[in-house]
């Protein structure tokens, strides 16, 4: 395999699976967007960063709210600002340009160098949202309507798109990307990723409590499952307080800290008794 | 190049377009499928599947698509000799395997291995002989030979049969789950924007623009933000053969009547079918007629049924044919859904029972008069695109049994032309 293809191997702090390092691969190589779908909790955004760091490349982030347009992420021309400007004269307010403010998406296309751009939880605006980035995506540039100017992106950056499966994406917009399903870490992949945060826990500890964690992850019409940043600081707390859980019969100790809802953990309470 | 695989991924709905296939044949052209069919498989995925709920189909038109074929043995020709001749690449052995290796000599090896790759004619796991997976043959992937050759694959990882046989994306199917949360994302799309009401957003543009007008004295505009302009009225069946379905209702009546979704929401409940009369509470204690209904309702409010649709086609057909005896009907059920189906523009029947148990039934009848949808996620999001947009709905009941046919007649909303 050319070395060139396989440029990200995760890091010491992030475990990747092998078809995600793949996912993450081709998308770099076939120069498309690469579309993160996954329960939270499975390191969707910090992906990016990672990959970034690997790459040696400069991460620019947008996260995305429900009132964000699709030009945010482009430039924002700031006109109450101008309007300010022009009422007490301060500053050159003939000079649009100074009132254009590239966004995170602008800035990467603006960007001398190749850079890794984060759009993080695109479904959580609008419908039509994706659509509007489209050509942006596609062209990789764009035109500031304002003073005319056209962005050209001198190397196509590397984005990465996270969504928390919420609802549908428009059809022409998935067609320009490489979609990959994040699935929950099996008990393996898990065990590495738990290590990375706790180096020095001993493997039976760990065995039993990813036993415990995976036990519960299984229970039945639990609202939230417990995800892997809630393994880790339940772990935190286990060894904090010098719990063994050999020695503890029944019930979990620290639920809370897995659990984030009352009605899971009545639900857990009522079946550890039966 | 496969295009006969991208027509079994369209077979199995997996909505591939020629702009994915030009991405996947870029992909394979840069070698990133690995020259395997397991990098096949996880590249094809990549590109071509944009949903996990289409995963599982994916994996039913790989195996369709590559059934028969020896898992690993069409993997790499050329790369494989180049390993072959570049030991290097075993580094990760112990100095005992290594010594393994020695015992035997890369040429034979490669000549087993050609006479084998020839000789095999089946895909094959485990055992020590052919190549395939996991087995303690010198060939193949996932094996446990120390010197053997991978073939294709991650040493220890599954190849890609085994992933699509396992369909381990089953449970993503989306014609299978619905819940709340479901619901209400494909309730999102049921809404139709408008500015009304309070001017409580503030309106750069046009604030600029008065400004501007006003000699650069600050002067402010205001507009009504958007907001959802649909109104909808639900009416729900309950009861009798209704029960199996109530948690479902449940989820459906919780998702829709959320606050602020829709600028009017109402809600009524029936029983087997409309007659004169549907009611405010599922006691069926506060009577609401149908002529009120009518008239109080616009007539491009949105109206959605939900219901199984079947009962006696006497209790649809026939005057007087309700099971509430007293009622003393003179209008038939299906008499009064046409009054409905006449009054508002856009309606949607949605039926929780499946769809393979419809024909031959009321379901039929009723269908003539009421788009039908099935109450899955797919069904709910086609019925709420109707709604919004119009366009065709499901033509039902071409096949239909001639009682029914008889019963059909025109078409109230429109084709004939009434």
């Amino acid at each position: 395999m050319s070395s060139t293809f396989d440029q990200f191997q995760g890091t010491e702090s992030y475990i990747v699976s092998d078809e995600l390092r793949h996912a993450v691969n081709v998308a770099v190589a076939l120069q498309r967007p690469l579309l993160l779908r996954g329960e939270p909790g499975t390191g969707k955004t910090q992906l990016a960063e990672e990959l970034a760091q690997a790459l040696g490349m400069p991460l620019l982030r947008w996260h995305v709210k429900s009132t964000t347009k699709a030009k945010d992420g482009l430039y924002v021309y700031d006109t109450v600002a101008r309007l300010h400007d022009s009422r007490f004269n301060d500053g050159d307010v003939k000079d649009i340009s100074k009132y254009i403010k590239l966004g995170p998406l602008g800035q990467a296309l603006d960007a001398a160098e190749r850079v890794v751009v984060l759009i993080d939880e695109i479904d959580k605006a609008d419908i039509e949202f994706p659509n509007d980035l489209l050509l942006e995506l596609d062209a990789m540039r764009f035109r500031i309507d304002e003073t005319g100017r056209d962005v050209v992106a001198k190397q196509r950056p590397i984005v990465v798109i996270t969504s928390n499966n919420e609802k549908e994406l428009p059809d022409a917009f998935l067609r320009r990307c490489v979609f990959h399903y994040i699935e929950f870490p099996d008990r393996e992949l898990m065990q590495k990723i738990v290590r990375v945060h706790h180096p020095d826990v001993e493997a039976k500890v760990l065995d039993q409590a990813i036993e415990t964690f995976y036990g519960l992850r299984a229970t039945p019409r639990l609202r939230k499952r417990p995800s892997t940043s809630e393994l880790i600081d339940w772990i935190s707390a286990l060894r904090k307080a010098g719990v063994d859980l050999a020695r503890v019969g029944h019930g979990i100790p620290f639920l809370g800290t897995l659990l984030k809802t009352e009605h899971d953990v009545e639900l857990v309470g009522k079946r550890a008794k039966a | 190049m496969f295009v006969d695989f991208l027509y079994e991924l369209r077979k199995h709905k997996v909505k591939v377009s020629a702009h994915e296939w030009k991405a996947l044949m870029e992909g394979v052209a840069l070698g990133l499928h690995d020259s395997s069919l397991d990098g096949f498989y996880r590249l094809a995925r990549l590109v071509c599947v944009k949903d996990v709920a289409q995963y599982d189909a994916f994996d039913q038109a790989f195996l369709s698509y590559f059934k028969g074929i020896g898992a690993d043995s069409l993997a790499l020709t050329e790369e494989l000799l180049s390993w072959l001749r570049d030991p290097k690449k075993l580094r990760d052995l112990s100095e005992e395997e290594r010594a393994m290796i020695q015992g035997l000599d890369l040429e034979r090896l490669r000549e087993l291995f050609e006479q084998r790759l020839k000789e095999q004619k089946e895909r094959h796991d485990g055992g020590n002989k052919w190549i395939g997976t996991g087995g303690t043959s010198p060939f193949g992937h996932g094996g446990k030979h120390p010197g053997g050759l991978r073939v294709g694959g991650a040493g220890g990882g599954r190849s890609a049969m085994q992933i699509a046989g396992e369909r381990r994306f089953q449970e993503y199917r989306k014609d299978v789950v619905l819940d709340v949360r479901q619901i209400d994302l494909a309730l999102r799309g049921l809404r139709q924007l408008g500015r009304d009401g309070a001017e409580e957003e503030l309106d750069l543009d046009e604030t600029v623009d008065e400004t501007c007008r006003n000699a650069g004295e600050l002067e402010i505009v205001f507009r009504p933000p958007r907001r959802n302009r649909v109104k909808l009225v639900l009416l729900m069946d309950v009861g009798g053969s209704m029960d199996p379905y109530a948690e479902l209702m449940g989820r459906l009546f919780t998702a829709a009547s959320r606050s602020g979704r829709f600028a009017k929401f109402r809600s009524y409940y029936f029983h087997n079918c409309v007659y004169d009369s549907v009611y405010e509470d599922a006691q069926f204690r506060k009577r609401v007629p149908v002529s009120e209904l009518i008239s109080h309702s616009d007539r491009d409010e949105k109206l959605v049924l939900v219901g199984d649709a079947l009962m006696h086609p006497a209790e649809l057909l026939d005057p007087g044919g309700s099971i509430y005896y007293v009622q003393g009907q003179r209008t038939a059920g299906l008499e009064w859904l046409r009054r409905l189906g006449q009054h508002f523009r856009r309606a949607a029947w949605l039926n929780p029972e499946p769809e393979r148990f419809w024909p031959g039934t009321t379901i039929e009848v009723i269908s003539s008069v009421f788009g039908m949808w099935p109450l899955t996620l797919d069904g709910l999001a086609s019925s709420v695109r109707y709604l919004v947009r119009g366009g065709e709905r499901p033509k039902l009941g071409e096949k239909a049994s001639s009682w029914a046919r008889g019963w059909m007649g025109d078409d109230p909303s429109g084709s004939s032309g009434n």
